[in-house]
Parts: structure tokens; sequence; C-alpha cells
């Protein structure tokens, strides 16, 4: 079963084409990377999928029924760049913000709702920062409060914008780890990405963009030196791992 | 002056003034959070006195001076001069600081000329009408008292009502639409808010000082806490003793203004706050470090 | 046309063309609204310079002004780096002090012709009357000296350190690399706005100080991409700005400060459609026209 598949998708900004006729698809249960270099849409291509984003034309599917029909089954982690950390909310309630569709109107926030938020932040090993205003953390845990949130949304899907941006090794390390563990529970996780050395590592399969799709597949058929050379434009000294691998 | 106080305290007219001076000062204080954490401080600058040309406007088409009527003129304006700044933002390389300059500077100006032409061409009662400039409580009758405290009430309910909303989608924008929040109803609903409560408040702290009763308070509260709840109600506490202290004091002393007086007033607690407030004050950061 | 209305008409246009120079500089460094806001503030600098004094004469105001001007633009500055976000710092900033200086006005205005009403629109129908006399002899308006003055010396400033303004301006990380003062050339900016802005005053009130410190820029650079073209230009739509409000205020009879900064907008709306590059109405025709081409 596909989780994400995307036809011809196109997205213009003031006549000037920064998507052009993406075509890919994302099989249920894999942890996807999208890569390619700077300027080459990533977070784009992320926001115009879920449509944040206006785009020109194309078609989204989530477990093959249209887009819009299936909001509810897709998590988001924006970057972190995009987040105001002076804003007056500690990390217990950054965590809550997933749970938004389980609350009432004109009521308080549930204490098994605090409970449940506060387990979240016990799998990600934060609970003794719950009530830290976020400037307070550091780049790892403000990622990991993060993560957080999308543990609460409890949704089969997850769509990270450079997760790991800014964030020390340890968390990385987490992170991915908790993936995996989402992965064997059948949940797809899709990822914007920029560091060649971990892709192989990281994820099963793979987007190679720069404006257009270059290829799409499992890691190991598509994440070759000829694909990265046509997504970087030859502008790239590959990293020894991969240049050694497979030439 | 004793007597004087007294008196004054006594006059059922000047109790509703003081009534409304509070509600407006704690309804804009709430809202002024949100103005201040969206940085749009200097946008609704520009809305406060883009209200002038309206309130003038509809004094010289109705030559009437009930609030309600220049209220509705001060809110066209106002609207306008929104999508004007937004406009120019949109489609020239002007940047929105020079937009809201602009489009403030030209609208205000505008009002003045059609005030002075009031002045010069209108017979009959226009005193009060260029006290929307700085404010004046004494211009305040009972009637208008209605009016503040309804919309001021309304303002109040309507945030309490959708307080997580406002709070979601002014800290995580992107999030908010993704969890399901309809967000343009969301923005929309909390602009005007911010439109309901300028417009309100021009009659007593005046067009040039009112986004200080929406931000200086917000500023201040932000140094006590670090919950957007309780950010919200030290916000309008501080703004209702801001309304409180200023229409008191300005009518107490002669030829005091008003609004400025309020301005004062909330700036002094800002001031304050910036020194010993107990989550980021200086004094606390200097001893933390 | 009489003297009187002559020295109306030259005092608008010195207004026009000090504030349309230094002005245009701040909306090019994306700075308009801590020019809106030093306008509002240099009221305290005044009041102040009263209170000092006993008197309202040029000298005493300028340096109240500038003193007054320099504290705003350090204060915002200071208050940002506490990690207030900017626009908020201004905000706050500029309505404590106006805030300020009005409660003053109203505690002294008595003694002296200062009040509310004056500073927020000025009187320039009493500029002529007020008169520079020396040894018995009338050497023209008071305030027309005093323009005149500010305006010589934001033009030599701008002369003098042109280069520096205009590499700052565009680029201040290189030019700090390559050694300029940016922070001296900050300050110089915000003195000449401070300066214009009190030289204005008298005459013309801060309504339209803020008019024509912002709207002209913002006109002139919808007009040309040049940076000295974008300053002489704003000069020159202050000064057209002048002499068509004085026409528009004396036709209707209403106040020349408002109509002065209603005509500015009306310039701004100009450049804002048919600005041969920039323009709406412009851009819209030529869009019609290609894909006219195409089909």
């Amino acid at each position: 079963m596909l989780a994400l598949s995307v036809h011809n998708l196109s997205v213009q900004y003031q006549q000037q084409k920064v998507l052009e006729n993406i075509h890919f698809q994302v099989p249920k249960g894999s942890i996807t990377g999208i890569i390619g270099p700077n300027g080459a849409g990533k977070s784009t291509l992320m926001k115009a999928i879920l449509g944040l984003v206006p785009i020109t034309k194309g078609k989204v599917d989530v477990l093959e029924q249209p887009f819009t029909q299936q909001k509810d089954l897709i998590g988001y982690v924006p970057q972190r760049s995009e987040v105001d950390w002076d804003f007056p909310i500690n990390a217990l309630d950054v965590v809550l913000m997933g749970r938004y569709k389980h609350f009432k109107r004109f009521r308080p926030i549930s204490k098994q709702e605090k409970d449940l938020a506060m387990t979240f932040l016990k799998e990600i090993g934060m609970e003794k920062y719950a009530t830290r205003q976020i400037s307070q953390l550091s780049g790892g845990q403000q990622q990991r409060i993060f993560l957080a949130r999308a543990l609460a949304q409890n949704t089969p899907i997850y769509f990270m914008d450079e997760p790991f941006a800014g964030v020390d090794a340890a968390t990385e390390k987490m992170m991915i780890q908790l993936m995996k563990q989402w992965k064997n529970d059948g949940k797809t996780v899709i990822i914007v990405h920029h560091d060649l050395q971990t892709v192989q590592e990281y994820f099963d399969h793979v987007l190679l963009l720069n404006k257009k799709t270059i290829g799409c597949g499992k890691t190991s058929d598509v994440f070759h030196p000829q694909n990265i050379e046509r997504t970087y434009g030859g502008s790239l000294t590959f990293p020894p791992s991969i240049a050694g691998s497979s030439l | 002056m004793i007597t004087e106080w007294i008196t004054l305290l006594e006059s059922p007219n000047f109790r509703w003034v003081m009534i409304g001076s509070l509600l407006l000062g704690f309804s804009s204080g709430v809202i002024g959070c949100f103005v201040y954490l969206r940085k749009q401080s200097l946008i609704s600058d520009g809305m406060a006195h883009a209200t002038l040309p309206g309130v003038a406007f509809m004094y010289i088409l109705f030559q009437n001076k009930s609030l309600p009527v220049l209220l509705i003129g001060a809110t066209v304006t106002s609207l306008l001069a929104t999508s004007f700044i937004q406009m120019i933002i949109k489609q020239t390389k002007l940047k929105t600081d020079a937009a809201i300059g602009v489009i403030l500077s030209v609208f205000f100006g505008f009002g003045i000329l059609l005030l002075s032409y009031i002045q010069q061409n209108m017979s009959g009662n226009q005193a009060g009408i260029d006290s929307f400039i700085f404010g004046q409580a004494a211009s305040i009758v009972k009637n208008d008292v209605y009016t503040i405290g309804v919309v001021s009430l309304l303002v109040l309910l309507l945030t309490v009502i959708f307080f997580r909303e406002f709070y979601y989608t002014t800290f995580d924008f992107t999030f908010s639409k993704g969890i399901g929040i309809p967000v343009k109803w969301v923005n929309g609903l909390l602009f005007s808010l911010l439109v309901a409560v300028i417009v309100i408040g021009i009659q007593m702290v005046g067009v040039v000082l009112i986004v200080a009763l929406l931000i200086t308070p917000s500023l201040a509260a932000r140094y006590w806490t670090d919950s957007l709840g309780k950010m919200t109600v030290i916000s309008g506490t501080f703004g209702a003793i801001s309304g409180l202290i200023g229409t008191i004091s300005s009518s107490v002393i002669q030829n005091l203004p008003t609004g400025p007086m309020i301005v004062l007033t909330a700036s002094v607690l800002f001031f304050i706050s910036l020194l010993f407030g107990s989550k980021r004050g200086m004094v606390v950061r200097r001893l933390a470090r | 046309m009489t003297t009187y209305t002559l020295w109306i008409i030259i005092t608008g246009c010195l207004v026009g063309f000090t504030c349309g120079i230094s002005g245009s500089i701040l909306v090019l460094r994306k700075m308009a609204m801590i020019a809106d806001a030093i306008s509002h503030t240099v009221l305290l600098g005044i009041v102040l310079a009263f209170l000092v004094t006993q008197s309202i004469s040029g000298f005493p105001m300028l340096i109240g002004a500038l003193v007054i001007g320099l504290f705003t633009a350090i204060f915002i500055e200071m208050l940002h780096r506490t990690g207030i976000p900017s626009d908020a710092a201004i905000g706050v900033v500029f309505t404590s002090l106006f805030a300020l200086g009005v409660v003053l006005i109203s505690f002294v205005g008595n003694q002296v012709h200062l009040d509310v009403k004056h500073a927020l629109m000025g009187e320039i129908t009493f500029v002529p009357w007020n008169q520079l006399m020396i040894a018995g002899e009338s050497y023209g308006p008071v305030a027309v000296w005093m323009l005149g003055i500010v305006c010589i010396l934001n033009i030599v400033m701008i002369i003098i350190f042109y280069r520096p303004i205009k590499i700052s301006t565009f680029d201040p990380a290189y030019a700090k690399l390559i050694g300029i003062p940016v922070g001296f050339i900050h300050y110089l900016l915000m003195s000449m706005v401070s300066l214009s802005t009190v030289a204005s005053f008298d005459s013309v009130g801060a309504i339209l100080v803020v008019a024509m410190l912002i709207v002209p820029g913002a006109t002139a650079y919808l007009l040309s991409q040049r940076f000295l073209l974008v300053i002489v230009l704003s000069g020159l739509i202050g000064i057209l700005s002048a002499i068509s409000g004085y026409i528009v205020a004396s036709f209707w009879n209403v106040s020349i400060a408002g109509a002065m900064a209603t005509m500015t907008g009306v310039f701004f709306v100009f450049a804002y459609l048919f600005s041969p590059r920039q323009g709406v109405l412009v851009k819209k025709i030529q869009h019609k026209k290609s894909k006219v081409r195409v089909s």
C-alpha cells in the first residue's frame, strides 16, 4: 500500500518555477528521505504536499485517498527556525498542542490529557523539562519536544522538515531510533534531509530532487553517484563512503 | 484638591467613565498580547492613525456626534488602510515599515485636513471631534460608555472562548493548520477584535497613542511570566490600571489630556517590569548570572 | 502673490526638501518607522529645552531635539538588545516619550504659545510674523533661517559622507568589513532626522514631518533604483507636495499641514500606479501586451 503518492505536482512563485512535474511514491511503513541541494525546493515540496503552499497543478493522494480527505492522518514537524523561541510557552504545553482534537471547548485541559503528554515527554527523556520555557532548552532538546508533539498527534504518517539541523549527536541517534520504532509499528516517516553521509543509514527510500524528480525508489536502487551528480549538478565532491562503495 | 476628588467620585457620569476605562484597558491589554506576539505592533499603530479620517468624514456626512456612527467610519478607514498596506507590500519593493509609514502619515494628514474643514465650515457643536487625536475622557457620556463596555466585554468573551485557537495559531501557524484549526477564520476573528478595541479606544486614548495601550501592558506582562494565559491576565490588569489612573488624573488636573496620561502610566508599569519583573527583569537576570 | 504667502511657500518647500532628502535614506535603510518615532519624540526635547532655558528660541530647541532624537534611537536599540522585537521596541519608546512630552506641555503650555495642537499641526500661517530681528532690522522669518541652516547641514553631510552612507545602506556587513564606521553613520542619520524634524516642527507640526520624512522617500524609491537619484527625487517630491498642498489648502480653506501631507500621498499613488518600471498599472499593461504577443 502507498502511504503517499504525488502526481505531476508543480509550484510557481511569481512566474518562477520552483517545482516542476514532481512525481513520486512512498510505500507505507517506510522512512523516506527527500534529498537535494539548497534551493532544490525540498521544503517547498513538503509544504505543497501539506497544502501550506498553493500548487499550480498536480494531485496528492494519502493512503490511496485524495489528500483533502486524509488531512487528519498527517503529523508535521516544521523547521526549527520557523518558531519564535521567546514565545511564552513551556515544553508540556507544546506537546499538548498535538492533542488539540481531543480538547473540549469551554473546559480546561483534562488531567488525563496532561498525563498523556507527560508520558510522551518521558518517552523522549524530557520529563524533567516539562515546565521549562522553550528558549531555555538546547537545540536538541527543542527538537525532542517537537518530536513529542508529533507523538502526541499519533498519526500514521509524519512529515519532518530538516529535523536533525542544529541537533546534538545523542538526540539525532535517539530520534532515528524512535523513527525506526514507528516504522516497525507500520507508520510512515518522510524527512527533508541534506546530509548525504547518513542517507544510506537512515532511509530505506529516497527522493532525489532538484526542482524536478531526479530519482525515486529504494535507497539501494536510486542513491548512486550518477543520480547524485545529476541532483547536485556535478558541483559536489562525494563523501568517501558513497564514492568508494559503488565505484 | 480633596474636595475636587470627592465631588468627582460622586459624579455618576465619572463613575461610568471609570468603568469604561477599566474595561477598555483590560480588553486592549488582553488583545495586545497577541498583537505583540504576532509582531503587529506597528501595523496596529497604522490602523489607529487611519481611523481619524473615518471619524471626521462621518461627522461631515451626518453632522452627528453619536459614537456608533463615528466608529463605523473609523472601522472602514482603518480596514482600508490595512488593505492598502498589504497591497503595497505585495505589489512593490517597499518593505513593511515603509508601507505602514506611508499609509499612517497620509491617512492621518488627511484626517487633519478634514478636521480643519469641519472647524472652518461647519457650525454647531463640533467640540469633541478633535478630542479623538489625544483622547478626552471628559467628552465621554453614559451612552458612549455603553458602547465601550459592551464591545470590551464581547472582545473578552470571544477571547476566552477561542483562547486555545488564538494561542496555537500565534505560536505555530503551520502546525495549527495541520491539526485542523480553521486558521483563516481564527486570524480573521482576532483581527476583528483588534479593530474593535482600537475603534472603541480612540475616544478615550486618542488615535496617536492607542497603540501603546495595546503593546505596552503586554510587553510589561512578559517580564512576569512564561505562560501565555497568565500573561494575558497580567497584561489586562496593567491595561486596566493604566486606564483608571489616566482617566482619574486627567479629570482632576485641568488641561491634562487623558490619552497621554494613560500611556504614561502604562510606560511606568513597563519600566518597573523591565527592571524588577520576576521572569526576565534586568535585576533577576543580573542575579542569575 | 504677497511676500506673506511667499514666505509660507518657501517654508513648506524647505520642509519638503530637508525632510525629503534625509527621510529617503531612512526608507532605503528600512528604518521608516524609526523616523516616525523620532519625529514624535523630539517634542519632548523641545519641552525639556523650554523647561531648562525658559524660552523657545531656536538654538536650545535644536539641541534638545538632537539629544532626545539620539536618545530615542539608542533606547530602541537597547530594548531590542534585551530581546524585545524591534517593532514593539519602537512602539513602546515613542509612545512613552511622546506621552511624556504632551503631558509636560499641558503643564507649561499656558506660559508659552506651545500647545498640543500646535505641536501636532504646526502653525505655518504664523511663520511670516516671527521675523529674525537684528539691530532693529528684519531679516526674514526665523523658521526659514532655521530650516535653511538644517537643510544646508543635511546636504553637506550627505555630500561628505556620501559613499559610506551608500555602502552601509546597501550592505552593512560589507561596510563594517572594509572599515566604515557603521555605528557613526547610523547616528549621524538619526541626528539629521532629529534636526530636520525640530526645524520643521514649529511650522508644520509632527504629522507633516512624518509624512514628509517617509512618503516622498518611498515614492522616489518606486521611481528609481539609483541611490543619488532617490535622494534628489525625494527632495523634489517634498517640494512639489508642499506647493500643491498649499494651493489645495488655500482653495478649500483647510489645514495647510494636513493638505501637504495629503498631497505626498497623492504623489505616492501616482508612482504606485504609473512608475515606469514598478507601477502596478504599468506592470498590468505590460503583462497584457506580452500575453497578446504570445497568442
